[in-house]
């Protein structure tokens, strides 16, 4: 699959992934995927359950590792830096995650996002309450929350839970955000906001968004990679994808033959 | 275009009717008996309570109109001259439990995030399992070992240490006898360790999967993800605990017995032997030689079983405070 390095020489490769294999004790879930993620832009994960997309995510920022006898084999750079051996602590710091689950911590909107500032320990010479404000508003969340700050988390509904979860996710100012599926819970009110944040977001961040839903993809997406059975069956621009797929599997699976 | 008529209209239509077919409907399926048959139950263990509180009561009539609340602030217990007061009693239960806390919790709780947190599953579950067995100990046998193991060592190597460094603090003075306050709080302690420990520990399992990984995904470390998101998270359920095992402190009766020394004396030092209210109701209920005696010791039930109460009470109200301030439990 000769396909599946262009997108990324066409701009500059934030993060490079070659020959990756990966296994869940002796179950094989990845084989050999090679792809480059474009920086500044939004890059799609596409497939049916199962399909190894959300593996391949974790692998990006090592949080399969919290997976007992989970093992990643094969070259992951970031910035030509290998992943694999970089501190992980830094590592994650500089490639956030969205969880399918919206996962705000039992704290208040405010402590919320200052959690990650805390633990990183914040940019000396401004004030907490300002990063969490610039923060909130880049995750669009600001004008809905900036009355109730000191309120618990569970307060906000579905979406904006969501929308804090990235607030919180954007205070560390990561280089890479990775979204497993973010609106899988959320109705399409909730949605459409979240996707205009991606694209307000693309300015100044690297994204990686595994969807189920083709058509989020096809709306958000820069680059769109298929991935079907563990292997990645299609990489290329997203209007390429969806439009003149080189491979009969993608064509069905767009087209809603099967998934 | 005919409207359809609406669901809705269709049910007021069918009245009253409707609402009984409907009841024996349940009745059929069941519904209504086990409704009935569990609130029989629920029911009856509170009438249980409210009985329990009401014969206490009742019973202590004398003690309770010849001393009034002074039976709650008088340190002499006569039963020659048939003099009755609680304090040296509640100070010493209340003394005990609190030192069995300080000393349980930390180690219960940190044992807790050692096993739950960090700890291979597989060690974590032969752990528990062996400490959860420390709960099924009859508390006689703690007792007895407090007395041949525990008191000696008490006696011998603690209390002198104790006193030489910390001699300066008005609880690590005066002569050492090994049995006393201090003994039966370590008792206490090693009693009320596997209360705290189990219960945490299943709090701290229970934490979504999502809570650690929000954090760890931001860059926190393990120990960071620990102490600040899992440990918070669990916070009610680790304070549930420790009430538990404080009101399981609180009503111990025969270890303590075995080695407070039972004197009706109240003393700062906890080197210093002591009473509380369980111990003194085991010990002379048996004995107790006029009415008054008998219901002095049933007024020290009372006592006992409210001061329990309104321990509970306070941690609910707690807990209810600290969860209410945007730190709340989903």
């Amino acid at each position: 699959m000769v396909s599946q390095e262009t997108p990324a020489k066409r701009s500059t490769a934030k993060i490079q992934v070659r020959g990756l294999n990966f296994y869940y004790g002796p179950r094989q879930a990845l084989y050999d995927i090679s792809l480059g993620i474009a920086e500044k832009k939004i890059t799609a994960l596409i497939g049916p359950s199962g399909c190894g997309k959300s593996t391949f995510l974790r692998t990006l920022n090592r949080m399969h590792e919290l997976v007992r006898q989970a093992r990643a084999e094969g070259q992951l750079l970031l910035d030509g830096e290998d992943i694999m051996s970089m501190d992980v602590t830094r590592l994650r710091r500089r490639v956030g995650m969205v969880f399918q689950k919206s996962n705000p911590f039992p704290k208040t909107i405010f402590e919320n996002v200052a959690y990650g500032l805390r633990v990183n320990g914040y940019p000396k010479g401004r004030p907490l309450a300002d990063l969490v404000e610039a923060s909130l508003k880049r995750a669009a969340l600001w004008d809905e929350v900036k009355d109730s700050l000191h309120k618990s988390a569970y307060a906000l509904s579905g979406g904006q839970q969501q929308r804090l979860c990235i607030a919180r996710a954007l205070a560390v100012n990561p280089e890479v955000l990775l979204l497993d599926e973010p609106c899988s819970a959320l109705d399409p009110i909730a949605t459409a906001k979240i996707e205009e944040l991606l694209f307000a977001l693309r300015e100044s961040c690297t994204i990686v968004i595994v969807t189920h839903n083709m058509q989020q993809a096809a709306r958000v997406a820069d680059y769109t990679g298929f991935f079907l059975m563990g292997r990645l069956v299609e990489f290329d621009e997203t209007k390429v994808v969806f439009t003149r797929p080189r491979r009969r599997e993608t064509e069905d699976y767009i087209t809603g033959r099967f998934g | 275009m005919a409207t359809p008529p609406l669901v809705i209209d269709q049910l007021h239509a069918a009245g009253r009717g409707g609402r009984v077919r409907a009841f024996i409907e349940r009745l059929r399926s069941g519904d209504e008996i086990a409704h009935l048959i569990t609130l029989v139950f629920a029911a009856s263990i509170f009438l249980l309570t409210v009985l329990l509180v009401y014969e206490l009561y009742v019973n202590c009539a004398l003690p309770r109109h010849k001393f009034g609340w002074g039976f709650f602030f008088s340190r002499t217990w006569d039963p020659v001259f048939e003099n009755f007061g609680a304090l040296p009693f509640i100070y010493g239960t209340v003394v005990t439990s609190l030192v069995a806390l300080l000393i349980a919790v930390p180690m219960g709780v940190g044992a807790a995030i050692f096993l739950a947190e960090l700890a291979p599953p597989h060690l974590s579950d032969a752990l528990t399992f062996v400490i959860e067995l420390l709960a099924a100990v009859p508390s006689v046998i703690f007792g007895v070992l407090g007395i041949f193991v525990l008191v000696p060592i008490l006696r011998s190597q603690v209390e002198p240490f104790l006193k030489a460094t910390l001699g300066f603090l008005p609880f690590f003075q005066g002569p050492i006898y090994g049995i006393g306050y201090l003994a039966a709080s370590v008792v206490l302690a090693i009693m009320i360790v596997p209360f705290v420990l189990s219960i945490s520990r299943e709090v701290l399992l229970a934490v979504p999967r999502e809570e650690r990984e929000a954090a760890l995904a931001l860059g926190a470390t393990r120990w960071e993800a620990t102490w600040k998101v899992v440990v918070p998270y669990a916070r009610a359920g680790i304070f549930g605990s420790v009430c538990l095992a404080l009101a399981r402190a609180l009503g111990e009766t025969m270890a303590v017995t075995m080695v407070i020394g039972n004197e009706p004396k109240i003393s700062a030092s906890l080197f210093a032997p002591g009473y509380s209210m369980a111990a003194v109701i085991a010990n002379e209920f048996a004995e107790a030689t006029g009415d008054l005696h008998v219901q002095a010791l049933i007024e020290l039930g009372l006592v006992l079983f409210v001061l329990t109460m309104i321990i509970n009470a306070l941690a609910r109200l707690l807990i209810l405070l600290t969860t209410k301030q945007g730190t709340a439990h989903p």
